[in-house]
């Protein structure tokens, strides 16, 4: 898979699906999208990456291990819940503040940061999972 | 609907049974996978299929109005393939390298556990 | 949505506005420890040592948190906190009651057992490929199972358990490991997908999935739906899950393959996890469909101690051995729920707890005896007495407290059940639990005599030294200890049996409680 033509493209069609799973992630609070579609978007754009440029060259990009990812994702989202005992509410209760930044309303949530803990799980599992098999193939 | 959306469940019952009855582990994990399809068609119907309005209540609403979809099936389903979805990428890795080290995709030759010809219990000293 | 102005919804419609008390936060505790300790493990993959600190920090923190829960449901009645304030049929419930609170009690002790098993089995290869966040998470996933309200919720958590027990048994990769995963994997999944389908029937009848809206609307809906047919299929489901008799092939097929610590979690967890599913579906949702089905789960549970036994008998692998007897286990905790009566099940929630316990203990002390003789086999084993007396002894207290001898924790459990046998004269039964008792002395003395008194075969025995196992037996004998008191002062332990068996037979305080004032109106 390593022809000119798709290690050329391979990173600017990488950091393109990075940013539209970015994208997606944020549209996900009121439109289809959100953390799981973002993550799967971003995990594919580093198989990409992995297919056309190889495995070390994504290991050396995201500088974490896949699986260090997954792990802060899953410890954002259970802090998410827990921010609930602050204010007296169940657990997982979405909590809302909106701050007003350089004249533009901004809706932050509590489930804004479970959900980019979502996205970070999928990414790293799904990423890891893929560069795992990746490996394997060109052994 | 309802009827020939239970027909088909039946028939990815049917096929998935079928499969996981099978000896080779490989035809095993297609029969699951199709199995995890059949539930979901199951708890989509079970949700009754009703219209295919998105259930959105207008801003000056507190009822929906007439006829939206059921919504509640939908999260069970999309829950419950993330979770089969994640589960068949596992067990597609867990089955290959099974292959690689056991060298048989045949669960009657698969005997490494339980080696065929194990020793009886000492009986005495 | 460019709009600036504040939904105004009318609050009290939609949610539970009752503050929740700092102590109802414990219901969530374990699981929010799981997930934030589990996590900050999967984030220190190289820092082995850390990780391991970590975790146990975690797991004390957890059974701490059990302890809170426990004690607060034994004051107040059931916990409920309803997840994200949604009002209870449509949010969420988490709902600890005496059931739920007790199980995830000993869960935490089990895991905390494990964990700290796992400092000296589990080397730095298996805590990188993740022996601490895998434990953390089925730790987590078990703990909410047994305290979720909600059934489809306990589907995920299944899953959750699930997928972490799959990392955790193939941890090594060996052959055996890969094979006894595969089977394992399989079966499992099988089952989780059945239980599934039964969900999907469940919410197609009663429209809700909420197990106490369920329980409140079965009666009326006896005779409407396939409802038989949903308590078969979860009677099928559970009973793979927890290895009951015809369902029981996968259990001696992979229980031996993993790392000690990890069979020791598996037998002390896992197949309990079915068997609090099956009391809390047929005895606070379906008690009418229990009732018809009684007869089969009596039979089933009478063939499974029996031949979990008899399996036992017939193996040369200790870890085999130990995997039989956990099947036979479950076959008493069966022969209550096929009784229903308030003894029966106070004998099987007794009995549950007293095999978490006894079931890791063993198979801990496998671990140990194991790394003394170099071998799990019957036929090779010897030497230990003359290296070990004292083990003899933890071995011995262990042995009886299994086979139901006193002055052990096995034996109150067993007089509950025959009892409760004997009272509504299904004597079978109580000969079976009487059997199963005599075939499983048999067993482990078996290996007691071979293992201990027998002369060691081999001559370079001193190879294998007690300093490596010196964290591995105070594990063991912590939950030997557990025994010892629950058998020498059994009575607080009944008691709490007791009233967890009461408030099972009447389901109302449960639905009472996680439907609280609102119960009329919801209907």
């Amino acid at each position: 898979m390593r022809t000119l033509i798709f290690r050329t493209v391979a990173p600017y069609l990488t950091s393109l699906m990075v940013l539209y799973s970015v994208f997606v992630l944020l549209r996900g609070h009121n439109e289809p999208g959100g953390g799981f579609i973002g993550g799967l978007i971003a995990a594919s754009a580093l198989a990409i990456y992995g297919i056309a440029c190889g495995v070390s060259p994504v290991r050396r990009a995201i500088r974490f291990h896949p699986m260090a990812i997954a792990g802060f994702g899953l410890f954002l989202a259970a802090f998410a819940g827990v921010i609930s005992i602050f204010v007296d509410v169940p657990f997982l209760t979405g909590l809302w503040i909106y701050p007003v930044l350089f004249g533009v309303e901004l809706k932050l949530s509590t489930t804004l940061i479970f959900d980019i803990g979502v996205y970070l799980v999928v990414l790293g599992s799904i990423t890891s999972t893929a560069l795992a098999l990746e490996e394997r193939e060109r052994d | 609907m309802e009827v020939a959306v239970a027909v088909l469940t039946g028939v990815f019952f049917f096929v998935s049974i079928y499969l996981i009855l099978s000896r080779h582990i490989i035809r095993i994990l297609l029969g699951i996978a199709m199995l995890g399809n059949g539930v979901n068609l199951t708890i989509f119907t079970a949700g009754r299929i009703t219209r295919e309005v998105p259930p959105i209540i207008g801003a000056d609403a507190y009822v929906p109005l007439e006829g939206i979809a059921n919504p509640l099936p939908q999260a069970l389903v999309l829950t419950a393939i993330v979770i089969a979805f994640s589960f068949f990428a596992f067990l597609l890795v867990l089955v290959f390298r099974t292959y690689q080290e056991l060298d048989t995709d045949d669960t009657g030759e698969m005997r490494y556990a339980e080696p065929r010809d194990e020793e009886t219990p000492p009986l005495g000293y | 949505m460019a709009t600036t102005e504040k939904p105004d919804v009318i609050l009290e419609d939609a949610f539970v506005l009752a503050e929740p008390a700092l102590a109802d936060w414990f219901i969530a505790g374990p699981l929010i420890l799981g997930f934030m300790f589990g996590s900050l493990c999967l984030m220190q993959r190289k820092n082995t040592l850390l990780q391991a600190r970590i975790a146990i920090v975690g797991l004390v923190l957890m059974l701490l948190a059990d302890i809170g829960l426990f004690l607060n449901v034994l004051e107040n009645g059931t916990v409920v906190m309803t997840m994200g304030r949604w009002f209870p049929p449509f949010g969420i419930t988490f709902a600890a009651d005496m059931l739920g609170a007790t199980f995830a009690l000993i869960a935490g002790i089990v895991g905390l057992a494990g964990g700290i098993y796992g400092l000296s089995d589990i080397d730095d290869t298996g805590r990188r490929y993740g022996f601490y966040p895998f434990l953390l998470l089925m730790m987590a996933g078990v703990t909410s199972a047994f305290l979720t309200g909600d059934i489809f919720n306990l589907y995920v958590w299944f899953e959750v358990l699930l997928i972490a027990s799959f990392g955790l048994i193939i941890l090594g990769s060996e052959r055996e490991q890969l094979d006894g995963a595969t089977k394992y994997a399989v079966l499992n999944l099988v089952a989780t997908t059945l239980f599934l389908i039964g969900v999907a029937y469940l919410y197609g009848i009663f429209g809700t999935l909420n197990m106490a809206d369920i329980a409140r609307k079965a009666p009326a809906l006896q005779n409407t739906g396939p409802h038989f047919t949903i308590a078969i299929l979860f009677l099928f489901a559970f009973g793979m899950k927890a290895a009951a008799f015809p369902l029981n092939a996968w259990l001696p097929a992979s229980y031996h393959t993993p790392r000690i610590a990890v069979s020791a979690l598996f037998a002390g967890l896992l197949t309990k996890v079915g068997i609090y599913a099956l009391l809390r579906i047929f005895m606070t949702m379906f008690p009418e469909d229990r009732q018809e089905l009684a007869l089969l789960i009596a039979i089933v549970a009478a063939l499974t101690m029996l031949l979990g036994a008899l399996g036992a008998i017939a193996q040369t692998d200790i870890r085999r051995l130990m995997g039989y007897l956990v099947i036979s286990g479950i076959g008493l905790m069966l022969a209550g729920l096929a009784l229903g009566s308030q003894i029966g099940l106070s004998g099987t929630v007794f009995y549950s707890a007293h095999s978490m316990i006894i079931m890791t203990a063993l198979y801990l002390l496998t671990g140990v005896m194991g790394g003394l003789m170099g071998t799990f086999d019957l036929g090779r084993a010897g030497g230990l007495y003359a290296r070990a007396p004292w083990l003899a002894a933890l071995c011995l207290v262990l042995i009886f407290a299994a086979s139901g001898l006193p002055p052990f924790s096995g034996v109150w459990p067993k007089i509950l059940l025959v009892k409760g046998a004997i009272d509504v004269g299904i004597w079978w039964l109580a000969a079976a639990i009487l059997v199963s008792g005599l075939l499983t002395t048999i067993a482990l003395v078996r290996m007691f005599s071979f293992s201990f008194w027998r002369p060691a075969a081999e001559e370079d025995l001193e190879a294998f030294s007690f300093a490596d196992h010196r964290i591995a037996i105070s594990a063991t004998v912590g939950l030997a200890a557990l025994t010892v008191i629950a058998g020498i002062f059994p009575e607080p332990f009944i008691q709490v049996s007791d009233r967890v068996a009461a408030e099972l037979n009447s389901p109302t305080s449960y639905i009472e409680a996680v439907f609280g004032s609102s119960t009329e109106e919801a209907n």
